[in-house]
């Protein structure tokens, strides 16, 4: 996979460039494709759930997160409350504490303002590249982790813009099921997370409970609630029966 | 080509979310740690978080339960997991979704 081709650029390299800027960007190639495919993608759901241009601009610079994209895109469209967008958004991308977290041993002797600018740009995929360099090299190059989120950033706005483009020529998207754009990249993302973990019988049974709320929830109270409801309580499920185990 | 005061609200909102627990960890890290079970907790979001809203996308129609003999987008899942499963690719998977829904709106 992705990693392999990592790994293997990495030993291709020579040792005084290692820890550049420009080896960061290196680094990055083996994951633009899968970046500029989900990016595109998001900017065809962005544009057919009634973004404007300018708006899919904004929210692929300022937000920049896929899944987080793709559910403000659902949500708006949905006609959700912007507290209910805006809280479903935190629940999923609590996640990035765990990233941040990991990634903090590595970058203890800089200063407060220099980690978050490291910070500012991490997500799943250059956190998934450093680990793996760390791993490696027992050290990660500042210069280089921002060459690695820098790249992976400005292809990610690329992406969206073209995927918005070519979203706005698609007059009616239900005939071209790309309605179904939505549930399928959840599904995707569901699947992936599942399969990278490999923890399978508890984040099933966390899965399972979280959708039996959520639909429960969302005909009983309301739709915005259910995710939300279902997302805290399954959790809180599954870390209660990882420690009786 | 404008942003709407609404939109560009959320948008900002969910930036700020997304932000700090983005950088707060690297910034205070060296000074305190998550609690173990904070960890499991944060852990099990991810998949919490997906499976409620694949969960909705499928089975809720404008608050509505969706009638389970006319739902094709519970059809077009399926082929939607298998890809997933086999190929590991986003891409793939979002392709076969919508290729899956738009044959069965033209089949039924």
């Amino acid at each position: 996979m992705k990693t392999d081709t990592v790994q293997a650029e990495l030993a291709a390299a020579p040792d005084d460039n290692e820890e550049s800027f420009l080896q960061g960007v290196k680094d990055c190639i083996p994951t633009l494709l899968g970046y500029l495919s989900i990016g595109f993608a998001a900017g065809v759901v962005e544009k057919t759930a009634g973004l404007s241009l300018a708006e899919i601009a904004l929210i692929s610079i300022i937000l920049y997160a896929g899944s987080a994209q793709f559910i403000a895109a659902g949500m708006i469209a949905a006609g959700s409350t912007a507290t209910s967008i805006i809280i479903t958004i935190l629940l999923v991308n609590l996640r990035h504490l765990l990233l941040s977290a990991a990634l903090s041993p590595y970058f203890r002797h800089l200063t407060p303002l220099r980690n978050l600018l490291i910070g500012t740009l991490l997500t799943d995929e250059t956190f998934g590249v450093a680990i793996q360099r760390s791993a490696r090299k027992k050290a990660i190059s500042e210069k280089w982790m921002h060459g690695l989120n820098i790249t992976a950033y400005l292809n990610w706005i690329i992406a969206n813009l073209a995927g918005a483009v070519l979203g706005q020529w698609i007059s009616s998207p239900e005939e071209w099921g790309l309605d179904f754009a939505l549930p399928a990249m959840f599904i995707g993302l569901l699947v992936l997370t599942l399969i990278s973990r490999s923890r399978y019988a508890l984040d099933i049974t966390v899965g399972l409970i979280a959708m039996i709320i959520a639909v429960g929830l969302s005909i009983l109270w309301s739709p915005s609630i259910g995710v939300i409801a279902a997302a805290v309580i399954a959790s809180t499920i599954g870390a209660v029966l990882e420690k009786w185990k | 080509m404008e942003v709407r005061p609404d939109i560009f609200l959320i948008i900002l909102g969910a930036a700020l979310v997304t932000f700090i627990p983005r950088v707060l960890p690297l910034i205070l890290l060296s000074r305190i740690t998550i609690p173990a079970w904070g960890m499991r907790w944060l852990n099990y979001m991810p998949i919490a978080v997906m499976s409620a809203l694949v969960a909705q996308e499928l089975f809720i129609d404008g608050g509505q339960f969706s009638a389970l003999n006319t739902n094709v987008e519970l059809i077009a899942a399926l082929p939607a997991f298998w890809v997933a499963i086999k190929t590991r690719s986003l891409l793939g998977t979002v392709l076969t979704g919508v290729l899956a829904l738009m044959l069965l709106r033209l089949l039924f």
